[in-house]
């Protein structure tokens, strides 16, 4: 591949991401707003009113047990909404087609709205920490664990978002997985308890819940605990990269939703 | 150089709608092609397919010698289009549009800036930059959808019926418009079903109908065929060949046939009175019917009459 056509993929993937960007920011109202004032709300009932009755969870103080389940919690939402949404959004529109005329390859379409995704489901989830550091305090056992983590969960998500936008045919399709499936794996995913304290039926089903092992191999680079094998919850959370992004591709390849 | 070379090109809709039946056309580099034909011929299938918009069943088209299948990004970087239907991001401003667009092509960032003045200045925008693209009215968006195909400036601009509904005097400046920009280099391909349009501005024609070229050749000689009826002559006595008439193409059918074709100038009393002088003594005539002035009697029927 000639140096021209790498720099002409990176312009068109850079445009990508800036046009994402410049959708967060002007729509800061839907995108960033919402899921502060729920984690604000969370902080405030879960771990101030109710917190204070449960005392501690796993050995250590609620609030900051739950702080790194609700930032997890924002990534999740923010880094799904964002693809679904502002793909489904451009297929309605129908100015994906400024993207699909032009020679920018499906893979680099697929990573600059990931991207997109990344940087919201970061951005807000930066904008709960700073919120829950109102609450309580985080340590800090390993910075490495905490990045790798939240920026793997950010790209699973993401491509799960793309996916649920190639195939959505209306509004309400975009709505529909957020609501039935995500919010309940991640309400059931370890965000408010450890499954120590299920019975163990529910501690083997809770382990087939990939959020639970993003949420605690997050939880687990701020306070060194968790409920799974850590370099388990790696393996789950890149497999699942790796095989969504090749469902992505194959959907973009093919044209679903896209082209008759 | 062929611009554009499409061979048996076939598409069939899920529905099962065959919208293109063995499409075969050529365009030459430079040049300035009407693709003329009815609602529902598959024109915008045919630039579908063209800009990888639409999947094609079978066939094979190359865009400057690059062939879709095997050198798509070659392909797609000599095209600019504007679709037929409006797709702009309502919420964006004009010049975003444009500037993000070229960015799409690999265009950097300082030159997609300049390039956003100079087009959006020549389709007379500039002054609109920074107005989102929901308050422009219908001739302004398709304005800015010229201004933003052009911004990788295309060996190859595809206009799928650009003046549909676009009032006569912004009709008249896109036309003088595109001319330049043809005599720049650029070649063009326009559809519409406005053969005044077509006439107006193009060399060369192809007209499709259900699917199939029905007629493909310079814009000249297709006015001609257009203006010519074809009369069919059966004569009382036979005849070896055909007879001469003069300023007439009479064809020799069997010996007691000929067809002879006239142009709207010409008159069937000059044919009778040559071929009474020759002894020729005709029994009957009757109309042949003009297999393009039917398709375009059904061009006018659906779109009312051109500006
Ligand atoms: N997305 C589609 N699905 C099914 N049939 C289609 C679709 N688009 C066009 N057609 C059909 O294909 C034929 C050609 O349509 P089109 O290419 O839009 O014609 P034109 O642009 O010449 O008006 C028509 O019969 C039309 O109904
Ligand atoms: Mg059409």
């Amino acid at each position: 591949m000639s140096t021209s056509v790498a720099r002409a993929r990176w312009i068109g993937f850079q445009t990508i991401i800036l046009r994402e960007c410049g959708r967060i920011l002007r729509i800061w109202g839907q995108t960033i707003v919402p899921s502060a004032v729920t984690a604000a709300l969370y902080f405030v009932i879960f771990g101030t009113l109710i917190g204070r009755r449960i005392g501690q969870m796993d050995g250590v103080d609620y609030m900051q047990y739950i702080a790194p389940g609700l930032i997890m919690m924002a990534v999740i939402t923010n880094a799904y909404a964002n693809v679904s949404s502002s793909f489904f959004g451009a297929k309605f529109q129908r100015f994906l087609e400024e993207i699909s005329v032009s020679p920018l390859p499906d893979w680099l379409v697929v990573l600059g709205y990931v991207g997109g995704g990344v940087l919201r489901g970061l951005l807000v989830g930066l904008v709960v920490t700073i919120i829950s550091l109102v609450f309580t305090h985080l340590p800090v056992h390993h910075v490495l664990v905490i990045f790798a983590a939240v920026l793997l969960t950010a790209v699973v998500f993401s491509l799960a978002g793309f996916i649920n936008g190639v195939f959505a045919k209306n509004f309400d399709q975009v709505n529909w997985i957020p609501t039935f499936i995500l919010t309940p794996l991640t309400y059931f995913g370890g965000v408010f308890y450890s499954i120590n304290l299920l019975p163990p039926w529910a501690q083997s089903l809770s382990h087939a819940n990939p959020v639970l092992h993003m949420v605690n191999a997050f939880r687990y680079g701020f306070l060194g605990r968790s409920d799974v094998d850590v370099v388990l919850a790696f393996a789950i959370m890149v497999g699942a990269a790796v095989a969504l992004f090749g469902i992505a591709l194959t959907l973009m390849r093919r044209g679903t939703g896209l082209r008759d | 150089m062929q611009a554009l070379e499409v061979r048996n090109l076939v598409k069939q809709y899920r529905n099962g709608v065959q919208a293109l039946k063995g499409i075969d056309l050529n365009v030459a580099q430079g040049d300035f092609f009407a693709l003329l034909g009815p609602n529902g011929a598959g024109k915008s299938t045919l630039i579908g397919i063209c800009t990888s918009l639409v999947n094609k069943t079978s066939g094979s088209l190359r865009v400057f010698g690059h062939d879709l299948d095997t050198e798509l990004e070659a392909a797609k970087a000599c095209i600019g289009v504007v679709p037929q239907e409006l797709n702009l991001n309502q919420f964006e401003t004009c010049e975003t549009i444009v500037v993000n667009q070229a960015g799409f092509y690999g265009i950097p960032r300082r030159l997609a800036h300049e390039r956003a003045e100079k087009y959006l200045n020549q389709l007379s925008l500039w002054d609109k930059r920074h107005k989102m693209a929901r308050t422009l009215s219908g001739g302004m968006k398709r304005r800015l959808m010229i201004a933003r195909a052009l911004m990788h400036e295309p060996r190859l601009l595809i206009l799928d019926e650009p003046t549909a509904g676009v009032d006569i005097e912004i009709r008249r400046s896109m036309w003088d418009f595109l001319r330049g920009l043809n005599e720049g280099g650029t070649t063009i391909i326009l559809t519409t079903h406005y053969l005044e349009e077509a006439e107006t501005l193009c060399r060369n024609i192809a007209i499709i109908d259900r699917g199939r070229i029905a007629e493909a050749d310079r814009m000249d000689r297709l006015l001609l065929k257009l203006h010519t009826e074809s009369f069919v002559l059966s004569v009382r006595a036979p005849l070896a060949a055909a007879p001469t008439v003069a300023g007439y193409e009479v064809r020799w059918i069997d010996p007691h046939t000929l067809e002879v074709e006239i142009s709207k100038t010409q008159t069937l009393n000059d044919v009778f009175s040559q071929l009474t002088a020759s002894g020729i003594e005709v029994v009957s005539m009757r109309n042949k019917v003009n297999r393009l002035e039917e398709i375009f009697m059904r061009l006018v029927d659906k779109s009312g009459s051109p500006a």
